[in-house]
């Protein structure tokens, strides 16, 4: 059963175990009272209206919403693609004003990986982009980490010849050899099939007992959203404003279709959808 | 009325044999592996081309007007022996690589400035609107004022007929590159030169190399024209300056000489030059079919 942050230190981290020494005082990440717009020709559509909430290290924190309710804004304003036009997002008490290595986004989208870049060099390429290792010792670390999601043996592959699921485990391999003080997943698998999303998530939860990764994950799936995180934030639709943060550190893969996990879910189903009857329907 | 059931029909579990009964691969018959180099089907082509030409040219059977393709081979053959054609073309590529490399940095400067801030975007806007539709060869006459007879007119006039194409093409191939690709090549902390040579040419590179093309071949047929109309008073012509001599003097056979040398080139540097570089990036990296 995956916990809270746990004791044991992992070998590939050490930046983080300091942090999770700290975790007990103070959240790693806080979103506070943050409301983000977005630009049409004709008018400033507000997308979320004063979100907080409070990341810890090791968390699997997981922001949960119908479309429209603007989580994807929220990951890239933490991301730093988007400025906030109130309140403020702070990484380890430092406000967030521009996009950095030190947030590592996995989008939905396969295109994220260059595709001009072996799987290896695709790895290596935020290393050296943002000068945190040099050729050799990239090399080393991004082979590690593709070793971590299964496709060592596609080290020297252009992404063009992958599929779906592999092409996101490239994408997540890559924010883990940064290290990333916060891992941010924009619904890594909702372009994937059924059979290889769940394996995927399986795949992520089991890397996360290794790494202990911190991680931020959008999705729209309350089955997801239960499996991935441990704990889950209901955000209400236009304009998002945060409705609910619920505790998911108990179910696993294996609690699909449990009694309790069905519980959780029909009471997420229902704060979600209360407003819109008829949109439950459909 | 019953709704239709369908029939339970019994389960079954099959356990298989290892597949065996037909080989998994095949290689393909020999004419087939043949077909499939694209120089064969090529070259078949310019076969066909030579033959029509050779049976035109005995049919009209006028010298003057259609030399026959081995009377035109043996004049190229002639003037690469005597070393003429040889230094004819290496005179043109001189002046034809300067104008284009200059070309292409200026395109360059000017697509970065253009990605970087609205200024240089409103600069691109106008300046290609306002050049890329003027014909480089009326601009030499101004060039010659500017210039005088030479190399430095030529050179202007090459750089005026790649820049506008080559700028046009790569800002259209830096504006098509998703979006995503963008914010990932941001996250890595990439700004400026650094982001627009690690995230944007490479992505763009499909666009880039056909406006390199098209820069190519704008540049040839800007040389050639301009060494037509003022190579006779130039004293160290070119390929095109060749051709104008030869007309002058009725040598039919070697005017499509120099012709068939400009095609010879073009083909050369587009299997040679340009294939090698898709094949190597855009072909490799799955950009392009």
């Amino acid at each position: 059963m995956r916990g809270e942050p746990p004791a044991s230190s992992p070998a590939l981290t050490p930046t983080l175990s300091r942090e999770r020494e700290r975790a007990q005082e103070a959240p790693l990440l806080q979103v506070d009272g943050v409301s983000l717009e977005y630009r049409t020709p004709e008018r400033v559509v507000r997308a979320t209206h004063r979100v907080s909430f409070d990341v810890h290290a090791a968390d699997r924190f997981v922001l949960l919403g119908p479309s429209g309710c603007g989580k994807s804004t929220l990951l890239k304003a933490v991301a730093g693609f988007i400025p906030p036009v109130e309140g403020e997002i702070r990484l380890g008490g430092q406000r967030v004003t521009h996009p950095g290595p030190d947030r590592i986004v996995v989008f939905q989208e396969f295109d994220q990986l260059p595709p001009w870049k072996t799987v290896k060099q695709n790895v290596m390429f935020p290393l050296l982009a943002s000068r945190t290792l040099g050729k050799k010792e990239a090399a080393e670390r991004a082979l590690h980490c593709l070793d971590k999601v299964g496709l060592a043996r596609f080290a020297e592959v252009h992404p063009h010849q992958l599929s779906g699921g592999m092409k996101q485990r490239v994408a997540i391999a890559r924010a883990l050899a940064m290290q990333p003080r916060v891992l941010l997943m924009d619904e890594p698998f909702a372009a994937l099939d059924a059979l290889t999303r769940r394996k995927m998530q399986q795949e992520l939860l089991a890397l996360w007992d290794e790494v202990r990764f911190t991680l931020l994950f959008v999705t729209h799936s309350i089955e997801e959203a239960l499996v991935v995180g441990n704990r889950v934030a209901l955000l209400s639709p236009h304009p998002g404003r945060m409705r609910a943060e619920v505790n998911s550190h108990g179910f696993s893969l294996a609690s699909l279709g449990g009694a309790e996990f069905q519980g959780t879910a029909q009471r997420i189903h229902d704060m979600l959808f209360e407003e819109e009857p008829e949109e439950a329907a459909a | 009325m019953s709704a239709a059931v369908p029939p339970i029909r019994p389960e079954y579990e099959r356990t298989l044999e290892p597949f065996t009964e037909v080989p998994l691969e095949r290689t393909l018959p020999l004419p087939a592996r043949i077909w499939a180099q694209a120089g064969v089907r090529k070259g078949l082509i310019l076969i066909v081309i030579a033959v029509l030409w050779e049976l035109a040219a005995r049919w009209q059977d006028n010298d003057l007007l259609l030399p026959t393709f081995t009377a035109t081979a043996r004049a190229l053959f002639e003037g690469l022996a005597s070393g003429e054609l040889i230094e004819k073309v290496r005179i043109s590529l001189a002046v034809l690589l300067q104008g284009y490399l200059t070309g292409v940095l200026l395109a360059f400067a000017l697509t970065t400035l253009a990605v970087s801030t609205q200024i240089g975007r409103d600069l691109l806007d106008t300046l290609t609107s306002m050049f890329n539709p003027l014909p480089a060869i009326a601009l030499l006459p101004l060039a010659l004022l500017w210039f005088g007879l030479g190399r430095g007119s030529l050179v202007f006039v090459l750089i005026h007929s790649v820049l506008w194409p080559l700028a046009l093409n790569t800002y259209a191939g830096f504006q098509g590159v998703p979006e995503t690709l963008r914010m990932a090549g941001r996250n890595y902390g990439l700004k400026g030169l650094r982001y627009v040579l690690q995230i944007l040419v490479p992505a763009a590179l499909p666009s880039i190399l056909s406006g390199l093309k098209i820069g190519w071949a704008f540049a040839w047929r800007t040389l050639i024209a301009a060494e037509l109309v003022f190579g006779a008073s130039s004293g160290k012509g070119g390929l095109g300056w060749y051709i104008f001599q030869n007309r002058n003097e009725l040598y039919t056979d070697r005017v499509f000489a120099g012709l068939a040398m400009v095609v010879l080139i073009g083909l050369l540097v587009e299997s040679l030059g340009f294939k090698t570089l898709e094949r190597l990036t855009v072909r490799r990296w799955g950009q392009q079919r």
